[in-house]
């Protein structure tokens, strides 16, 4: 028994010491919140379940091989990722295939690949890797050229257009270089700038882009139309009240009230059969999810793992402040999934690499810098 | 300067910290905001919200209650509902209703008419739930349809009760027929408070009895609460308040009365009213052509309406009620009681009639060439004397014929309980002051008092307005107010309203003039213009026949049948009651452009007296039977 024992020990040891448990558990958590959801949600087409139990289980391997691969080789990555991105989304531009009147997916043989996706890795990636070569002293110029490196891919994605993943790209890259340390000046002079930037921003956007922006400043104008998700989905949050409607009570869900409740609005399903005891619970995981990356973020052992890590945490913060802000009805509808809990393969392989890249960080915290 | 890095590195992690410091403050700020946001929707506004979702969920769907049935007086049933599937759209769900028909119309037979009535309806109703496509499906339609249901979201199978009326076009004005509810209708509703009872009703009584007993017959609506999903289909039943059914409507109308008055008819146009005299229970109210009132069930095609609608013979009008018609010498009893009552005859005076009357320059023609030679009261009616009446009513003078004519009821609406009524010309000064404008035209000329003798001139009363007259002499002078319905049952509460008849009015007079009238009348039918058409008939009677002039003749113009465009040709009238001695149904009869009273609308009033009396039906429903011409000279 004894050697069988160690033998097991040495074999997870051998295998696992990658993995950061915290991590692991807090993600296994809201992950099995998820499907518990969706299992509510899609009440007529239980495979969902299933089909997410099985992205889940991609994801999951997709972590552990990333977690494995040292941060130095990720660096070496970060060009290369980078340059592929770029061209993939301007071949989406020149190629893509338009569904629903947005031009995102580009044909790999037989499917069918979001280059936007990948991006909200590779940015981060390329960033961290920019400064991290101009660590000795960072100059007004390299956070333009790094400005400049950020608002490609930005631009590229929010044309097709895809909101969403704009502002989430945006945001990873932002994180990156104010872990950088640009300066607080800049940052309020940004500030003030995106706000005087708002007038002609409004001129680029497209009809449906200002319908939502409008909707959420007063949905009962167009209660059948744009304003629909927002009036149902507040609806649903509001009716669920303190503890809930209870699991497959949620009359909003269940009667199809709710729009895309599988996906974007799935937080909307979750908080009427669980009120806002769920949602705190929900708040404090993600949290802890958030907190635990900072943490493995400020331990970080080379200037680039932290930027990629402090990064990486942001973006789970982004993900889900971004869309429980919409589905609560104080921020305009984007695209962007609940991180973790949202139906769909894509993200939620995207979220559990980054998890990957933390614990890759965390296990070489202790590594010389180079 | 070997520590100067290091120092840097120090200070470089210091501020990385110092930063995610910030940021980590600034996650629980955003997510201390959506606590806030949370906590507000939660739980300060979880009332608003909890009450929203479920008007969400619950749909209160209106229950359209039965509507009442009507019957005639011996229970025979004239208006029912059956139920049946109709097939039908949601426009506000239909995103391309063109392909959904088009798609419809292959699986479903859907014909041109069905599209044409959508598109007709879709355009008069705003905001409609729904509408029919196609009504009367086949089970097998249903069937076929259920299992393409996916194909077509907001196109629905209802089952709908639709009126239905087993006797066709018998009494077909009488019952008059349905139509879908305008918004004149839905004002009207709103304005009577009952706008509620109609959320799930579509139709509603147009003309006819359905229209004025519309309150009776309607029912209470009920409701239902239905769970419904967001795509508003209903998931299942809540609670349910069950809709009142309507109350049952018998009329005094005998049906086979009726279709006997109505085959009498034939293909001529007409109208016929026949009244119990004590009651003025209706037994009988024809107006020829008739409509099959079916047709507009399920909303009548536009091609249909517009045949009816143009039609020169104006099916749609109810003639007996709406139409009015000088009376010709229908119009001379009245005239000899009032002679009678105002002293202005006796009944042993004569006259000569030696075929004309002179007034001023004018000639007026009688319509036996020669006249009848030496005239008493009697013989006046009996043979209708014209120049005994051009006489008559010059020496009554025109006030005192309106103030006599008033009492029986000519000129003014009978009051019977159906809507359309019209008001008819009872003639005299103060009407021709407010009938004209120019001062010329509202003088009364005396010379226009003559022809008012014969029932011509001004005088214009509905088919009603006569046969109440008629029963009111049959009544010996006491006028019942018309009516068509004879009780109103509630079958809930078992509860049963008879109609109590009423006295209209009571006409003041001597009976030894009123009897001398009625001797008269009786002589019509013995000896005088109706010998032909009643004789044989073991019961009394008393008539007058008359025929009422369409276009004015010219003096000493010979009126001439053959010559005369069918439409200019005369109307024929005749009125009568039966028995003399205790009368049990008084009518009148008028077949446009009919000819003589006599011969067109005496023989229909034979088959409804044999009917009603004897119980005789007519041994085949024939037209009247072709009559000698020249015997009918000495007739009007």
């Amino acid at each position: 028994m004894e050697p069988a024992r160690t033998l097991l020990r040495r074999f997870a040891a051998r295998w696992f010491e990658d993995i950061d448990g915290p991590l692991l558990g807090i993600a296994l958590t809201l992950s099995a919140i998820g499907l518990a959801t969706l299992y509510s949600a899609s009440f007529e087409q239980p495979a969902r379940v299933g089909n997410q139990a099985v992205n889940l289980a991609v994801a999951l391997c997709a972590m552990w091989i990333v977690a494995r691969v040292p941060p130095q080789a990720l660096m070496r990555l970060a060009v290369p990722a980078y340059a592929l991105g770029v061209l993939l989304l301007i071949g989406v531009a020149l190629f893509g295939d338009v569904v629903n009147g947005a031009r995102r997916w580009l044909h790999i043989g037989v499917t069918r690949f979001q280059p936007s996706e990948m991006m909200k890795l590779a940015v981060p990636l390329m960033l961290a890797w920019y400064f991290h070569r101009k660590e000795e002293g960072l100059r007004a110029r390299d956070f333009a050229l790094a400005a400049a490196l950020l608002a490609a891919p930005v631009l590229l994605i929010a044309r097709q257009p895809d909101l969403g993943t704009a502002v989430l790209v945006l945001a990873g890259g932002f994180f990156v270089i104010f872990f950088a340390g640009v300066g607080w000046r800049v940052l309020a002079g940004l500030g003030v700038l995106g706000l005087a930037s708002l007038m002609p921003l409004w001129g680029l956007l497209h009809d449906y882009q200002r319908r939502r922006i409008l909707t959420l400043i007063d949905p009962t104008q167009d209660p059948l139309g744009a304003g629909y998700h927002i009036i149902q989905s507040t609806i649903a949050v509001g009716s669920g009240g303190l503890a809930g409607k209870g699991w497959l009570h949620g009359t909003q869900a269940h009667l199809e009230f709710i729009p895309e409740r599988h996906t974007d609005f799935i937080f909307a399903v979750f908080s009427e059969e669980f009120g806002l005891i769920g949602n705190c619970v929900l708040l404090v995981l993600y949290a802890l999810l958030i907190g635990r990356g900072l943490m493995i973020a400020a331990n970080a052992a080379s200037f680039f793992a932290r930027l990629l890590a402090g990064s990486i945490a942001l973006m789970f913060f982004t993900y889900a402040f971004v869309n429980m802000g919409m589905v609560s009805g104080i921020l305009p509808v984007v695209g962007v999934p609940l991180p973790l809990m949202s139906y769909g393969g894509t993200a939620l392989a995207t979220l559990f690499i980054g998890l990957g890249v933390l614990m890759s960080i965390q296990r070489h915290r202790k590594l010389v810098p180079t | 300067m070997r520590k100067a890095p290091l120092r840097d590195l120090e200070r470089e992690l210091y501020y990385f910290q110092l930063r995610v410091g910030f940021a980590g403050a600034v996650v629980l700020v955003a997510f201390t905001l959506l606590l806030f946001r949370f906590f507000y929707l939660q739980v300060i506004q979880h009332a608003t919200y909890a009450s929203k979702a479920e008007d969400n969920r619950i749909s209160i769907v209106p229950v359209a209650p039965n509507r009442g049935l009507i019957l005639d007086r011996n229970g025979v049933v004239l208006a029912r509902n059956y139920s049946a599937y109709t097939l039908e759209i949601f426009p506000a769900k239909v995103r391309d209703l063109e392909r959904t028909m088009r798609e419809l119309g292959e699986l479903i037979e859907v014909h041109a008419r069905d599209r044409a009535r959508f598109r007709k309806l879709l355009a008069e109703t705003k905001n409609a739930e729904s509408l029919p496509i196609r009504t009367r499906l086949t089970d097998e339609e249903v069937a076929r349809f259920v299992a393409h249901r996916f194909r077509f979201p907001g196109v629905e199978i209802k089952a709908r009760l639709f009126r239905q009326y087993p006797l066709g076009e018998t009494a077909s004005h009488v019952l008059g027929h349905l139509g879908r509810i305008s918004v004149r209708d839905r004002e009207r509703l709103e304005e009577l408070g009952t706008d509620a009872e109609y959320r799930g009703t579509e139709y509603i009584g147009k003309a006819g009895i359905e229209s004025s007993y519309e309150q009776e017959l309607h029912g209470t609506a009920g409701i239902e609460q239905v769970e419904i999903d967001a795509a508003g289909r209903g998931l299942r039943t809540l609670a349910r308040t069950p809709a009142q059914p309507g109350n049952n409507v018998s009329l005094t109308l005998d049906a086979r009365l009726q279709q006997v008055a109505e085959s009498a008819f034939g293909d001529r146009r007409g109208a016929l009213v026949a009244l119990e005299p004590q009651s003025g229970a209706v037994l009988a109210l024809v107006s020829k052509p008739t409509f099959d009132p079916n047709l507009f069930v399920d909303g009548i095609d536009p091609t249909q309406w517009s045949a009816l609608n143009t039609s020169a013979d104006r099916p749609l009008n109810n003639r007996a009620i709406a139409g009015v018609y000088p009376p010709g010498s229908t119009f001379k009893p009245f005239m000899a009681l009032a002679a009678l009552e105002l002293g202005k005859r006796t009944p042993q005076s004569t006259i000569f009639d030696p075929g004309y009357f002179v007034f001023g320059e004018r000639r007026f023609r009688d319509s036996k060439p020669g006249g009848h030679g030496s005239v008493d009261l009697y013989k006046s009616i009996v043979v209708s004397s014209d120049t005994y009446y051009y006489q008559l009513a010059n020496d009554l003078g025109i006030d005192a014929i309106a103030g006599f004519m008033q009492h029986f009821g000519f000129g003014a609406r009978t009051g019977i309980d159906i809507e359309g009524e019209a008001l008819g010309v009872l003639p005299s000064p103060q009407w021709k002051m407010k009938r004209f404008r120019r001062p010329e035209q509202q003088k009364w000329y005396a010379g226009e008092t003559i022809s008012i003798g014969i029932g011509q001139g001004y005088n214009a009363y509905t088919p009603a307005q006569l046969a109440l007259a008629v029963a009111t002499l049959a009544n010996r002078g006491t006028m019942m107010r018309p009516h068509l319905v004879a009780r109103i049952d509630n079958l809930q509460t078992g509860e049963r309203r008879p109609v109590t008849p009423v006295s209209a009015h009571v006409v003041p007079h001597k009976p030894e003039n009123l009897d001398f009238v009625v001797r008269a009348m009786a002589g019509v039918i013995t000896d005088g213009t109706g010998a032909r058409a009643f004789a044989g008939a073991p019961y009394t009677s008393a008539g007058k026949t008359g025929t009422a002039q369409v276009v004015g003749m010219k003096q000493n113009e010979k009126y001439d049948e053959r010559r005369v465009a069918e439409r200019h040709r005369d109307h024929s009238l005749f009125i009568v009651f039966a028995p003399v001695e205790a009368p049990k149904i008084a009518l009148a009869v008028l077949v446009e452009n009919g000819g003589f009273g006599a011969r067109a609308a005496a023989p229909i009033a034979r088959a409804v007296l044999d009917y009603h009396l004897l119980g005789k039906l007519p041994a085949a429903l024939e037209k009247a039977a072709p009559v000698d011409e020249t015997d009918e000279e000495t007739g009007d």
